[in-house]
C-alpha cells in the first residue's frame, strides 16, 4: 500500500496532463513582465470598450462591449488570477459558476421572453 | 488502529466509556463557545436546531388548534398570518435547512472520509454563530409583534402593504443563508481536499455524496435569495421600483430570483436525509447498498436538475405559458434520480437480513411517506393539475410530506443511529421503537386528510374555513397532537440516555463505516493515526465472510 | 504510519511551517484547500451579483429608452478613469503575490499599500460621482427629478434637445436605472471597503514579515478577492455607462 501511494505522488510530477490527481497543481510564480503586459492589455481593451460605444452599431454595440468585458475578465481570471495555472479542479469549479449563473440568466428569460414574443 | 482490519468488532457487553473524548477533552462552557472541533460544533448546532424546532412546533400547533373549528375563534386573522409564517420561517431556515448537514454531517462528515477536521474550523464556528445571530434576529422579530408574510416574502405585499417587522426577518434570513454557504462551502472543500489516502470518491459512504450534493446547492443557491433579500429591504427601506409594478418593477422576478434559491432549498433539505437513509438500510440489511454509483450520481443528478425547475412555483402567477410548459416538462426529470433512490433502497432490502431497529423504522417510514410526497409533487409539477392544486391544503400535505414525512424521519433515524457515536451512550431501544410507531401514525393522521381536504378545494393560509371540511380538520389537528408526542418522547428519553443509557461501545451496529471504527464518542483529533482505507464503505458480504471464517478456525480449533 | 513517510518524501522542501493547521497533513493541502475554498466563496459572489445583473438585464430590455437616457448622465471619463485606478490596484495586487512568492518583504509592503492607495481613489471617485447624482437629484426616491428627461437640455448650436426627450411614465423608470446603478456599485463598493480594511490588515501582518517566509496563502487568496471585485467592475463600467454613447440626431 505504501509504495503504491509513494509512486502515485512521484508520476504526478511528470503529469502535465493532470490527470492522476486533478486536483491538484504545481505552485507556479507568474513573473512580473507577464503582469505588466496583462496590465496594458486590460488599460488599452478599456479605451477600446469606451471608444467603440461611441461608434453606432445599433444592437452590436451591447454585444461588443460585453465581449470586451469578458475578454478583460478572461485574462484577469487567467493571469491575475493564476487559474492558467491552477487545477483542473479550480478550473471546473469557476466554469460551474458560470454555468449556473447562465441557468439563471436563461431560464429566467424564457419566461419574460415567451410572455411578450417579439417585443424582445 | 491498523492499516489492513477495516473492521473492529468489540463485544459490547464489556464495552466501557472511553477515558479521553472530545466531550471531556476540555471542560467549562467557553471550551464549547470558542471551540473548532467539528464534533462539539456539531452538538452546538443539535441543541439549538431542536430549540428552533420547538418553537416553530409551538406555531403548528397553535396552527392546528386554530382549525379544529370552522369559525376564526382562537387568534384574530392577523395573528394567525403570524402563527404560519414564523412556523415556516423557522421550520425552513432554522431547522430544515441545517437540520442534517449542520448536526450530523458536521460530526460525521470528517470521520467518514478520515480527516481529523474540516477544512475550516474557524469557518465552521463562524457558521454556527451566523445561525444564532439568524436565529436570534428571527426570535427579535417574533417578540416584536411577528411577521406576517408567509414564508415567501412574496412582494409586493411584504413590500408595500405590510406594517409588520419584514426587515427584521429578512435581516435573519440574510445571516442564516451565509451561515449555510458556509457549511456548504466547509463540506466541499473537506471532501475534494482531505480524504484520506485510499478514500476514493467511489469508496466514499453515500452520506458523504449526499452531503456533497446538497453543499453545492448551498453554494450555489443561497446568494441568490441573499440577493433578493437585499433588494427586497431596499426596496421596503426607500421605496424604490425593483419589484413594484406601480413604479415599473416586476414583482415576479423576485419570485424568479427566489425561487432560484428556495426550490433547490427543498434539495437542500431533503438529500442529506437520502444520505442517512442509505447508511441505515445497508447497515440494518447487512447488504451493500444497491447500485451504489448510481445512487451517489443521482444525488448529484437531483442537485443538477434542482436549478432548472423553480418556476413550478409560479404557476398561477402569470409566467408565459410557454415557459410554465418548459418548467413543468423539467420539473418530471427530478422524478428519476428519486425513483433511482427509492427502487435502489428497495433492492438493498431485497435478501438482506433486515433487523428492525429504531433507525431502520424510521428508515421505513422514509420510504414510504417520501414516495407518497414525491408521487404527489408530480401531481403539482404538471401544468394543468397545478392550476387546480396550488395554494391549497394539497401543497401543504405534499411538502410536508416530503419535508417532514421525509425530512425529519431522517433526521430522527440519523440521530438515533449515531447516537451511540455522538454520546457513547444507546438510546432505550423498546421506548423509541414505540416513538417511531407513535411519529408515523401520527404524521399520516395530520397530513393524509389535508390531501383530501386540498383536494375539495380548501385553500391554505386562511384560518376559518367552510363548515363541510371540519371533520378533516379535525382529524388532522388529533394526528398533530399525536404527533407532538411522538416528537417529545425522544427527546425525554435521549436526554435520560445521555446518563443512563447503556455504554455503546465503539460498534453497536456492526457496521462496516468509517466512523464505527474509533471509539465513541470519538477523540478530539478523530483518529490516532490517518487511516488507510482499503474498502469500499459497505462491506458488508466481505464482513459476513470473514466472521465465518473466524468461526470456522474456532471450532477448528475445538 | 505508511502515509507519513509518503508524504514526507515528496514534501521534503516545505520545512513544517508554524502556520500549518494540526488538521491538515502538508502544507501543501493547506494552501490548494485555502484557496479552493476561496473560489467557491467567489463563486457565491458570482451568484451574488448575478440577481442583480439578472434584474438589470430584465428592465434595461423593458425600458431601453429611460436606461439610455439615464446612462447618458453619467460621466465617462470619471468612470474610465475610475476603471483605469481599479486595473493598476488589481495589476499592484498581482505584483504583490508575486513579490510574495519570492519573498521580497519590502516591495509585498510598498505593493500592498499601492493596491490600497488605489483603491481608496476608486472610492474617491466614486463618492465624487455620488455627490453629483445627489446635486442632479438623480437619487430614486422623493426627490427623485425627472423634468430634465422629459424635457432635455437645448443644444444652443443647433436648437435641437441634446437628447431624446421621454414621455413622463418613461422618464419615470429612470428612476429603476438609478436604483440598480446604485444598488450595483454600491454593493461592489462595499465589497471595496471590506476589502481596503483586509488590505490595512495583511499590510499590518507583511511588515511583521508573515507572509514572506514562504507562506503566501492569506496573500493569494486576498488577491483572488481583489481580483474578483475587479471583474464586476470591468462588467458594471460598459453596462452602466456605455448604453447609448452615440450622440442624438
Amino acid at each position: 500500500m505504501s509504495h503504491s501511494i509513494h509512486s502515485d505522488v512521484h508520476s504526478e510530477k511528470n503529469d502535465p496532463l493532470n490527470v492522476t490527481n486533478p486536483e491538484h497543481a504545481e505552485h507556479h510564480i507568474v513573473s512580473p513582465v507577464q503582469y505588466i503586459m496583462v496590465y496594458a492589455t486590460l488599460l488599452i481593451f478599456t479605451l477600446i470598450t469606451v471608444g467603440a460605444a461611441y461608434i453606432d452599431m445599433g444592437a452590436f454595440n451591447p454585444v461588443v462591449a460585453l465581449a470586451i468585458a469578458t475578454f478583460k475578465m478572461i485574462i484577469v481570471l487567467l493571469f491575475f488570477m493564476h487559474v492558467k495555472y491552477s487545477s483542473r479542479l479550480i478550473k471546473m469549479t469557476i466554469s460551474c459558476g458560470f454555468v449556473i449563473f447562465l441557468v439563471l440568466i436563461t431560464m429566467t428569460l424564457t419566461d419574460y421572453m415567451s410572455r411578450a414574443w417579439g417585443r424582445w | 488502529m491498523s492499516a489492513t482490519t477495516i473492521v473492529s468488532l468489540p463485544d459490547q457487553a464489556t464495552a466501557q466509556m472511553p477515558k479521553r473524548s472530545y466531550l471531556n477533552n476540555e471542560h467549562g462552557l467557553l471550551s464549547w463557545l470558542l471551540t473548532a472541533d467539528h464534533k462539539r460544533i456539531g452538538m452546538l448546532y443539535l441543541l439549538s436546531i431542536t430549540f428552533f424546532f420547538f418553537i416553530g412546533g409551538a406555531f403548528a400547533g397553535l396552527i392546528r388548534l386554530e382549525l379544529l373549528t370552522p369559525q376564526p375563534d382562537l387568534v384574530a386573522s392577523d395573528t394567525y398570518n403570524k402563527f404560519f409564517t414564523m412556523h415556516g420561517i423557522v421550520m425552513i431556515f432554522l431547522f430544515l435547512v441545517p437540520s442534517v448537514p449542520a448536526t450530523l454531517g458536521n460530526f460525521l462528515l470528517p470521520i467518514m472520509i478520515g480527516a481529523k477536521d474540516l477544512a475550516f474550523p474557524k469557518i465552521n464556528l463562524l457558521s454556527w454563530y451566523l445561525y444564532m445571530a439568524g436565529g436570534i434576529f428571527t426570535l427579535a422579530s417574533l417578540v416584536l409583534g411577528g411577521v406576517d408574510t408567509g414564508w415567501t416574502f412574496t412582494t409586493p405585499l411584504s413590500t408595500h402593504y405590510l406594517n409588520t417587522h419584514v426587515l427584521t426577518t429578512a435581516t435573519a434570513i440574510f445571516i442564516a443563508g451565509f451561515s449555510s454557504i458556509f457549511t456548504g462551502l466547509n463540506f466541499i472543500v473537506t471532501i475534494h481536499r482531505m480524504r484520506a489516502p485510499g478514500m476514493t470518491w467511489f469508496r466514499m459512504p453515500l452520506f458523504c455524496w449526499s452531503q456533497y450534493a446538497a453543499s453545492l446547492l448551498m453554494v450555489l443557491g443561497t446568494p441568490v435569495l441573499a440577493i433578493a433579500i437585499v433588494l427586497l429591504a431596499l426596496e421596503r427601506l426607500f421605496g424604490i421600483g425593483v419589484f413594484d409594478p406601480a413604479k415599473g418593477g416586476d414583482p415576479l422576478l423576485f419570485q424568479h430570483l427566489f425561487w432560484f434559491y428556495s426550490h433547490p432549498a427543498v434539495y437542500i433539505m431533503i438529500l442529506p436525509g437520502m444520505g442517512v437513509i442509505s447508511e441505515v438500510i445497508s447497515t440494518f440489511t447487512r447488504k451493500r447498498v444497491f447500485g451504489y454509483t448510481a445512487v451517489a450520481f443521482s444525488s448529484v443528478a437531483i442537485a443538477l436538475f434542482g436549478f432548472f425547475v423553480w418556476a413550478h412555483h409560479m404557476f398561477i402567477m402569470g409566467v408565459s405559458n410557454y415557459s410554465a410548459l418548459v418548467f413543468s416538462l423539467l420539473t418530471m426529470l427530478v422524478a428519476v434520480p428519486s425513483a433511482i433512490k427509492i427502487f435502489n433502497w428497495a433492492f438493498t432490502m431485497q435478501k438482506g437480513s433486515i433487523t428492525f431497529e429504531t433507525p431502520m423504522l424510521y428508515a421505513f417510514g422514509f420510504i414510504g411517506l417520501f414516495t407518497i410526497g414525491g408521487l404527489t409533487g408530480i401531481f403539482l409539477g404538471s401544468l394543468g393539475m397545478d392550476v387546480h392544486l396550488t395554494e391549497t391544503y394539497f401543497v401543504v400535505a405534499h411538502f410536508h410530506f416530503v419535508m417532514v414525512g421525509g425530512m425529519l424521519m431522517a433526521f430522527l433515524a440519523g440521530i438515533h443511529f449515531w447516537w451511540p457515536k455522538l454520546t457513547g451512550r444507546m438510546y432505550p431501544e423498546s421506548l423509541s421503537k414505540l416513538a417511531a410507531v407513535v411519529t408515523f401514525i401520527g404524521f399520516n393522521l395530520t397530513f393524509l386528510p389535508q390531501f383530501v381536504v386540498g383536494y375539495l378545494g380548501m385553500p391554505r393560509r386562511y384560518h376559518a374555513y367552510p363548515a363541510e371540511y371540519q371533520v378533516l380538520n379535525v382529524l388532522s389537528t388529533a394526528g398533530a397532537t399525536i404527533l407532538g408526542v411522538g416528537y417529545m418522547l425522544p427527546i425525554l428519553y435521549l436526554g435520560w440516555s445521555l446518563k443512563y443509557g447503556a455504554i455503546a461501545g465503539n460498534n453497536p451496529w456492526q457496521a462496516t463505516g468509517l466512523e464505527w471504527q474509533i471509539q465513541s464518542p470519538p477523540l478530539t483529533e478523530n483518529f490516532l493515526e490517518t487511516p488507510i482505507i482499503t474498502h469500499e464503505a459497505y462491506d458488508y458480504e466481505w464482513l459476513e465472510e470473514k466472521m465465518k471464517l473466524e468461526k470456522q478456525e474456532v471450532t477448528h480449533v475445538g | 504510519m505508511p502515509r507519513e513517510h509518503a508524504v514526507h518524501d515528496e514534501h521534503d522542501e516545505h520545512h513544517s511551517l508554524p502556520q500549518l493547521r494540526h488538521h491538515f497533513e502538508t502544507e501543501e493541502q493547506q494552501r490548494e484547500a485555502g484557496s479552493f475554498g476561496m473560489w467557491l466563496f467567489l463563486l457565491t459572489e458570482i451568484m451574488f451579483f448575478g440577481g442583480m445583473f439578472m434584474a438589470y438585464l430584465l428592465y434595461r430590455n423593458w425600458y431601453y429608452p429611460a436606461f439610455a437616457a439615464a446612462s447618458n448622465q453619467l460621466n465617462v471619463p470619471l468612470g474610465a478613469i475610475n476603471t483605469a485606478i481599479l486595473i493598476t490596484s488589481g495589476f499592484f495586487m498581482a505584483l504583490g503575490v508575486w513579490a510574495a512568492e519570492v519573498r521580497k518583504k519590502s516591495t509585498l509592503v510598498l505593493m500592498l499599500v499601492l493596491t490600497a492607495v488605489f483603491g481608496l481613489a476608486f472610492l474617491g471617485v466614486k463618492s465624487d460621482e455620488y455627490y453629483e447624482k445627489y446635486e442632479k437629484h438623480h437619487i430614486p426616491g422623493n426627490s427623485f427629478n425627472i423634468s430634465e428627461f422629459v424635457n432635455p437640455p437645448i443644444n444652443a448650436k443647433t436648437g435641437k434637445p441634446t437628447e431624446e426627450p421621454l414621455m413622463p411614465d418613461m422618464a419615470q423608470k429612470t428612476q429603476v436605472f438609478f436604483f440598480l446603478y446604485f444598488a450595483m456599485t454600491g454593493m461592489h463598493a462595499f465589497h471595496m471597503i471590506i476589502g481596503l480594511f483586509l488590505l490595512v490588515w495583511l499590510i499590518w501582518r507583511a511588515q511583521r514579515g508573515d507572509f514572506t517566509s514562504g507562506y503566501v496563502a492569506p496573500i493569494e487568496n486576498f488577491g483572488l478577492y481583489w481580483h474578483f471585485v475587479d471583474i464586476v467592475w470591468l462588467f458594471l463600467f460598459p453596462l452602466l455607462y456605455l448604453i447609448n454613447r452615440h450622440p442624438f440626431k
